[in-house]
């Protein structure tokens, strides 16, 4: 157990490699979609400009990763192979549910050694979509829809207005691709192009939006105030 | 100082050259710091397409190595073997790259006998990747692994903590913000394998000479289905110029009064060993003499 009178902020050891990160999670009637922006950073260096940080965990669940590359490359990989296992013993997938008991299991037991933002979402037949959050601690929250990495933080205000129950499959696509866009916006440390898996029972669709075609928001005028007075330029 | 023989404990970490560690750090500018390969490595997959020719990788290093400011080896070699088709490249604290890839060597050969395949590049980096992740970055290795197996050609990065990246084009090193440039302006997918060896070539160059911790020489290795071709200093554009003049001093410029020469081989045997070693074409000289071995080559001329 740590010592909890001394709290290791800095949890990035030095030159690891970092996911900066905007992921997210929505479910939808039908199924989930998720989606990651695609940069990786090594300080101030940018790594891997075309990431996938959407990692296959099995046929119709997949997680998408936060926080340190080694550590959620590691613990993705030793779920992955718990799921394989797991269908092997009892004949059938495991639910998402399950899943995400198996990260959480290893994100809690393992919190001081891991710097792990997990987001774990899929199909399956007991609950149709579904999307659970694993933040830093360990903890497991079950969510309609979920977002994680230093991206999420400038969005939380335009989630909470916009998201709404009961969109379709389409919407739901709009509603992850401008919440990234807006989060790669304002976050350094997010940026490249979207990566989206939309996941339904019949199958698993991926998407793929290149930087220069993002959705567009303010980007603001280089001038403002009137023409007659005396013009303020924004350097 | 008395000299004891000293018995090499058993068990457990042998701790009795730290005294005399400690004691040089304090006497020289603190304690040496580990070799590190300064380097530039990069790594690219080119063929395949329309190109008409082979799918395959083409990996390439530069070949110095730095201790703290001092150039520790002018020509090292950074391209490590893994297997037959596939090889890694190594940055990060010298003997840690070396160490990492020859254990993963030996057990990517053992696996590809256990299994009666050969080895794919996804197996050595999933040993490379847990081997590192395993001991938290504490083992400096940062790797640019490249590869063909029956997938087709493969290219990762691995850092020393454990993370891989799957791309088309890679760096890696103090070097790799300079290579990448050129990578970023040039790359192009389908390229034949003398462009891309022409582009590794100037992505290694442009380390070399841009980042002080890279130089020397470039050395190259393209690998394809149907082999791998190490292009060990490719590139020398380091040379050292002629000397103007010759700084030797002639025989006799110390006057000496005696001279004794005397043969330091007292007696030769040459014995042929029998079994594998026989098989091998093994002969075993007893005693070398001296000036005549590996090192004698290299030895100083005491006169021309």
């Amino acid at each position: 157990m740590a010592n909890i009178n001394s709290v290791d902020i800095a949890r990035l050891k030095n030159g690891e490699v970092n996911l900066g990160t905007s992921i997210m999670a929505v479910q939808f009637d039908g199924g989930v979609v998720i989606g990651a922006d695609s940069r990786t950073t090594t300080g101030s260096y940018i790594a891997n400009r075309v990431t996938d940080k959407l990692t296959h965990i099995h046929d119709r669940i997949y997680c998408c990763r936060s926080g340190s590359a080694a550590d959620t490359q590691a613990v993705a990989d030793v779920v992955h192979q718990h799921a394989q296992v797991y269908t092997a013993v009892y004949g059938a997938p495991p639910t998402v549910s399950r899943a995400a008991a198996l990260f959480e299991k290893m994100c809690y037991d393992n919190k001081d050694q891991l710097s792990a933002g997990i987001i774990v979402a899929g199909w399956d037949k007991e609950s149709g979509g579904s999307v659970y959050n694993i933040p830093l601690g360990g903890g497991m929250f079950q969510q309609p829809w979920a977002i994680g990495g230093s991206g999420s933080t400038y969005v939380y205000g335009y989630c909470d207005a916009t998201y709404r129950e009961g969109w379709s499959e389409q919407e739901t696509v709009e509603f992850v691709k401008n919440t990234l866009a807006l989060a790669m916006s304002r976050d350094g440390s997010s940026g490249g192009c979207i990566r989206m898996c939309v996941i339904t029972k019949d199958k698993v669709e991926r998407h793929f939006i290149p930087g220069n075609e993002l959705p567009r928001f303010w980007e603001g005028k280089e001038i403002i105030g009137s023409v007659n007075k005396q013009q303020v330029v924004l350097a | 100082m008395v000299a004891k023989a000293v018995e090499a404990p058993n068990v457990g970490f042998d701790f009795s050259n730290y005294a005399r560690n400690q004691f040089f750090g304090e006497r020289l500018q603190g304690i040496p710091k580990a070799t590190s390969t300064g380097t530039t490595i990069v790594g690219v997959i080119f063929g395949g397409g329309d190109s008409g020719e082979e799918p395959g990788v083409c990996l390439g290093a530069d070949t110095r190595a730095t201790g703290g400011p001092i150039v520790a080896d002018k020509n090292c070699e950074k391209i490590h073997y893994l297997t037959p088709q596939i090889r890694c490249c190594g940055a990060g604290t010298a003997a840690d790259t070396e160490f990492v890839t020859n254990l993963i060597s030996s057990n990517l050969e053992l696996h590809a006998l256990s299994q009666g395949r050969p080895a794919r590049v996804v197996t050595a980096m999933t040993m490379l990747k847990q081997y590192l992740f395993r001991y938290q970055g504490h083992v400096g290795a940062h790797l640019v692994l490249g590869g063909v197996d029956v997938t087709g050609p493969q290219l990762f990065t691995v850092h020393a903590h454990g993370s891989t990246d799957k791309l088309p084009y890679v760096t890696m090193g103090s070097g790799s913000l300079a290579a990448m440039a050129v990578f970023e302006s040039s790359f192009k997918e389908n390229m034949k394998r003398d462009e891309a060896i022409a582009l590794v070539a100037r992505a290694i160059r442009s380390g070399i000479f841009n980042d002080l911790g890279s130089g020397s020489n470039v050395d190259v290795a393209v690998i394809t289905k149907n082999g791998t071709e190490n292009l060990r200093n490719y590139e020398m554009p380091n040379e050292r110029g002629t000397k103007s003049r010759n700084y030797k001093f002639r025989r006799g410029t110390t006057a000496w009064t005696k001279e004794s020469i005397r043969s330091l081989i007292v007696s030769e045997e040459i014995k042929s060993t029998s079994g594998a070693g026989k098989d091998q074409g093994g002969v075993e000289v007893v005693a070398v003499p001296t000036g005549a071995g590996a090192g004698g080559e290299e030895g100083m001329e005491i006169d021309s």
